[in-house]
């Protein structure tokens, strides 16, 4: 097999049941670049970028190859923020949500959000049928996650009690193409804050430490504000690399949760 | 396998490996090399053509994706032998220096003019930050486009 453009889902699905060593192809922002500097050589590319079941859109289900363009137009508050952050005009026509699950990078952009909203990866093979997998189960280390090897994600499905205050921030060396130092989105819903951080762990976190902390303070003043962002900055787990250092991380941490409370504060 | 498309309204095909990128199939088997290699990681935008209407970074694209696509390059933003305004603008001001990053930059052009007539410059500096000049700093590039903007707002 070389290449499969599929353009429903039963067809990739065949096509991934077939060949489980084939490589799934959403928008090559990230598959391309192996090809193109790593001299690396698919043993057959299913391309899933206009299959017709993942580009479906709506409130509680994003298809897995919407891309960046189409989700910065979209409803969810920070999901709009963060898209629109991503790359650049022609990375965001190609680049897709699903593609940034699969990929499962640290820095993914998109998976600190999906953890805000409690949000599961819908995947399906041809054999087994669907499946929904909760987000911190789906990701399990630097690009790792638990996706077997005949599944295809189809979607994200964003629950019911998804808050509708939501705000999204990062740190990076400057604003376009450029891969965030920290990431950061802060959610308020019935239940409280939710706060989540991309690019300070193996997979996106929750600070559950910090939102309890915060959901339990009889008051938003000051000193709560800055326990909070102490708190953050502690759970975080950061390493040094050639982007950063993990101090800086961990302090960056809690200026943007911090921020993003506030903001979901005035909200 | 065999991949048929159309570039700059023509009906075009190639032999390819699936996985290979369009750019090397514009340039290596096409005979098509307005479209410039340079980063091959889809960050300086000198490669950028126009696909089924979306502009985009064509090393990033697997050609075996593009089965009926209809593909605008470089080459076929001038219209019949006349320069389409935004090659005139950036002629007009200057806008090149050693030329790698023009391709990129007048396809990106084409496209903004093509959605928006009259872009402000928050919107062409938006536009302009998937291409990378490291000669002009994009002043020159910054007035032409803004030129061009106010000349039909």
């Amino acid at each position: 097999m070389d290449f499969v453009a599929a353009l429903d889902l039963e067809t990739a699905l065949d096509a991934k049941a077939e060949h489980p060593e084939a490589e799934l192809l959403a928008g090559g922002t990230d598959l391309m670049v192996e090809v193109n500097l790593a001299h690396h050589r698919p043993h057959g590319v299913i391309s899933v970028r206009r299959c017709s079941e993942l580009l479906e859109l709506d409130e509680h289900r994003i298809g897995a190859a919407v891309t960046w363009a189409r989700l910065e137009r979209g409803t969810h508050r920070a999901l709009a923020q963060l898209a629109r952050t991503i790359g650049s005009p022609q990375i965001r026509a190609a680049g897709t949500l699903g593609g940034n699950v699969a990929t499962a990078s640290p820095a993914g952009d998109g998976l600190p959000w999906i953890a805000a909203m409690n949000g599961g990866i819908e995947v399906a093979s041809r054999d087994r049928g669907g499946r929904l997998i909760p987000w911190d189960e789906f990701f399990v280390g630097v690009k790792e996650t638990t996706l077997a090897p005949d599944e295809i994600i189809t979607a994200i499905v964003v629950p019911d009690d998804a808050p509708s205050v939501q705000e999204f921030a990062k740190v990076g060396v400057r604003n376009a193409m450029v891969i965030a130092t920290v990431s950061c989105v802060v959610a308020r819903g019935e239940d409280g804050f939710r706060v989540a951080l991309g690019s300070v762990a193996p997979t996106p976190i929750r600070a559950t430490s910090a939102e309890t902390m915060l959901n339990g303070a009889a008051s938003m003043d000051e000193s709560v504000l800055a326990e909070f962002a102490r708190i953050v900055s502690d759970e975080v787990r950061p390493i040094t690399d050639h982007r950063s250092t993990e101090a800086y991380r961990r302090h960056a941490s809690g200026v943007l949760a911090r921020r993003l409370v506030e903001r979901c504060l005035a909200a | 396998m065999i991949v048929t498309f159309t570039i700059n309204g023509e009906d075009r095909g190639a032999t390819v490996a699936g996985w290979e990128s369009l750019l090397t199939v514009l340039r290596d088997d096409l005979g098509l090399a307005g479209s410039k290699n340079a980063c091959e990681q889809g960050e300086c935008g000198s490669c950028s053509v126009i696909i089924d209407g979306e502009n985009v970074c064509s090393c990033l694209i697997m050609v075996g994706d593009l089965e009926g696509a209809a593909i605008t390059t470089v080459e076929g933003i001038a219209i019949e032998g006349e320069l389409h305004p935004i090659q005139e603008a950036i002629l007009e001001e200057g806008g090149v220096q050693c030329g790698f990053c023009t391709p990129g930059f007048v396809v990106t052009g084409a496209h903004l003019f093509g959605d928006d007539p009259s872009p402000d410059e928050a919107t062409i500096r938006e536009a302009f930050s998937g291409n990378i000049c490291r000669c002009t700093g994009y002043g020159a590039l910054l007035r032409a486009f803004g030129q061009l903007a106010e000349g039909e707002s």
